[in-house]
């Protein structure tokens, strides 16, 4: 898409970008704390410009996985965006398909793709579906988007790794509330169990609204955990935004004998606050003015982040 | 002699579970799911030959064909079997975007299709589901008509690219090939030549089809050609087209729903290319019942009298002037 084309009123928006500065991490490459926080404001930072551009889309449940998708693949994730189909590689399931933007962000970071890439999300023509599609986008490991199937496709894909004897890689399935709902992903949980799989972990990104209203009002998935565990899984309660307890839960996850969930309790839209914990902007796009608010609130944050970041060195 | 071969009927099931353990000997990387359906879609025989790769999911169908996704993204080329009804009924969603979408080699293999399987009834009579795999993107649908061309059906899918739907039934069914074909080839066979019409069958009413035949030729001298139609999808146009040109007139014959199914297939080509008159042998708009499966398919009119009926309908409509067809839309 040409600058010349796009709408005035989202230059600040475009001025945010800066792609090409951020250097994808060398595999294996350990990020502190801070650092993740930081990535998890760029991919928040995209997201916004995003859905600002398309006009279209999920914004608040983007930002509510935000964090825990920049532990994913700026930490705990062995991935080659060299070598996308590398077959040792770890697994990452966008089980709540919707939030198909946090990870094109994060994606197009790694050099999945061309950065620019993200701006035609949506858009007829352009690899970016409006919910990720393995046939067209590179580092999208099965499509999504029709919520209860990520957790069944991931217990598929452990089964095919286990055959394969790949003992290292781990498939992470993230999921929504309406993932919780649907029936689907406890048939899944009873059968991961079942088959007793070591290499799979659920994380639940527990924000609590759903397009009808919250979920306590719409239909109440209560306590997930118990769920989990009723099910033999082993299971953890964390804070999802806060970094430390995301990558220590996600690495915890990992050396499980059985299948293990991460029930992580977050804000939809946190990072933006006029959309945070406020009901009413599932598959709403920012208007041009909220883009704005949320994209200056975002920037002052990473220059914040960058600050800290400097004064640690 | 009588074109139904004198050997003892064998159930199209069977040649799924034989044919699949030739494959899991074969290839290493083939699988296998079930959804505590493994003993009536046959898939137990691999399932005890290979614990290894054998997912008995119980009764999750949704799960299995996820799952069946999953693995067949790492490499894997899963068969998943259960009754027609639950595989392309229950789990039609999960078909949709994890197999068919995506384009992946996994094989769905449905047993119970069609009326035939009797006295459980309409709740797993599935007379839908040719339908439901034809209006599907990317699906290939494959009704063998016996024992051996579904043992055939089954080896070749694994040399098959893309999602495909295999259909088998239930009953005990006459053979109408003598040994195990070749290849399935492009899935249109004439199993008997003829002038004056053509019926296309699929599946359990192949072998009615030429019961058919053989009735109208001994007693009314009227001869008809008999084309089995295996592989619905992609359906190979050019073969109907020759038969029709032959006979100008056409008689199609399932154990399905009208709607959706063969004779929708049949008469899209006809109308698109060669417009004849073409009578159908099927369920109209009603669900099944419960009794034996040869009482219920009685009862529906799929038998080889019903086609016989339909034949002698069509033939009085059958154009006395014909045209040649147009084929590939060419000048």
């Amino acid at each position: 898409m040409s600058k010349s084309k796009k709408a005035p009123h989202l230059a600040a928006v475009e001025a945010a970008d800066a792609p090409a500065s951020i250097e994808p991490p060398a595999a294996g490459a350990r990020h502190s704390v801070p650092e993740l926080e930081r990535y998890a404001t760029l991919l928040r930072i995209d997201c916004v410009r995003m859905l600002a551009v398309a006009k279209s889309g999920h914004l608040d449940s983007s930002l509510s996985a935000a964090d825990i998708v920049a532990a994913l693949y700026y930490g705990v994730l062995r991935h080659d965006p060299e070598r996308p189909r590398w077959p040792g590689r770890d697994r990452f399931v966008l089980s709540k398909g919707h939030a198909a933007p946090i990870q094109y962000a994060a994606l197009a970071r790694h050099g999945y793709f061309p950065h620019e890439d993200l701006m035609g999300l949506r858009k007829l023509d352009a690899h970016l579906q409006g919910h990720p599609d393995m046939t067209r986008t590179p580092g999208v490991e099965v499509s999504t988007g029709s919520l209860g199937q990520g957790l069944s496709m991931s217990l598929g894909i452990a089964l095919g790794l286990r055959l394969d004897r790949i003992d290292d890689a781990h498939v992470f399935a993230l999921m929504s509330d309406g993932d919780c709902q649907e029936g689907q992903s406890w048939e899944a949980a009873m059968a991961a169990a079942h088959f007793k799989v070591s290499n799979l972990t659920a994380i639940v990104d527990y924000n609590h609204l759903q397009t009808d209203g919250t979920t306590e009002e719409v239909m109440d998935i209560k306590d997930v955990r118990k769920k989990f565990e009723a099910f033999e899984w082993d299971a953890v309660e964390i804070d999802g935004h806060d970094m430390q307890a995301v990558v220590e839960a996600l690495e915890w996850s990992r050396a499980r004998e059985r299948p293990a969930a991460i029930v992580a309790q977050t804000r939809k839209g946190c990072g933006v606050s006029l959309m945070e914990d406020t009901f009413g902007f599932h598959g709403k796009p920012p208007t041009p003015e909220q883009a704005e608010q949320a994209m200056t609130e975002l920037e002052a944050r990473l220059d914040e982040q960058n600050v800290a970041l400097k004064g640690e060195q | 002699m009588s074109p139904v071969l004198d050997k003892d009927p064998v159930a199209t099931r069977m040649a799924y579970g034989d044919a699949l353990v030739e494959l899991g000997s074969k290839h290493d990387d083939v699988v296998a799911l079930d959804a505590d359906l493994a003993v009536s879609t046959q898939s137990i025989k691999f399932g005890r030959k290979f614990p290894e790769r054998f997912f008995n999911v119980g009764t999750a169908e949704a799960n299995m064909m996820s799952m069946a996704c999953g693995l067949a993204t790492t490499g894997k080329v899963p068969y998943a079997s259960t009754f027609a009804i639950f595989a392309t009924g229950r789990a039609y969603d999960q078909v949709r975007l994890g197999i068919a979408h995506n384009e992946l080699r996994v094989r769905v293999c449905a047993s119970h299709g069609g009326l035939s399987l009797g006295e459980d009834g309409a709740s797993h009579q599935m007379i839908e589901d040719i339908a439901l795999m034809r209006a599907m993107p990317r699906m290939q649908v494959i009704v063998p008509a016996d024992y051996n061309q579904a043992y055939r059906a089954v080896i070749e899918s694994y040399d098959r690219e893309g999602p495909m739907y295999m259909r088998f039934g239930r009953p005990a069914t006459p053979f109408v090939y003598d040994e195990v074909p070749q290849t399935l080839g492009p899935g249109v066979d004439v199993l008997r030549e003829g002038h004056d019409i053509s019926i296309f069958a699929c599946g359990h009413m192949v072998w009615r089809a030429l019961d058919a035949a053989e009735q109208l030729h001994r007693d009314e001298g009227i001869d008809a050609e008999v084309v089995n139609v295996a592989v619905i999808k992609p359906l190979a146009s050019e073969a109907v087209l020759s038969s029709l040109a032959r006979t100008g007139v056409a008689v199609t014959a399932e154990e399905h729903r009208l709607a959706g199914g063969l004779a929708d297939a049949i008469r899209t080509v006809a109308a698109e290319q060669y417009p004849v008159p073409i009578l159908s042998v099927g369920v109209d708009d009603r669900f099944g019942v419960s009794g034996t499966g040869e009482a219920v398919m009685e009862r529906f009119g799929l038998t080889a009298a019903g086609i016989a009926d339909t034949v002698r309908q069509a033939l009085v409509l059958k154009p006395m002037v014909r045209h040649s067809p147009v084929l590939n839309g060419d000048d």
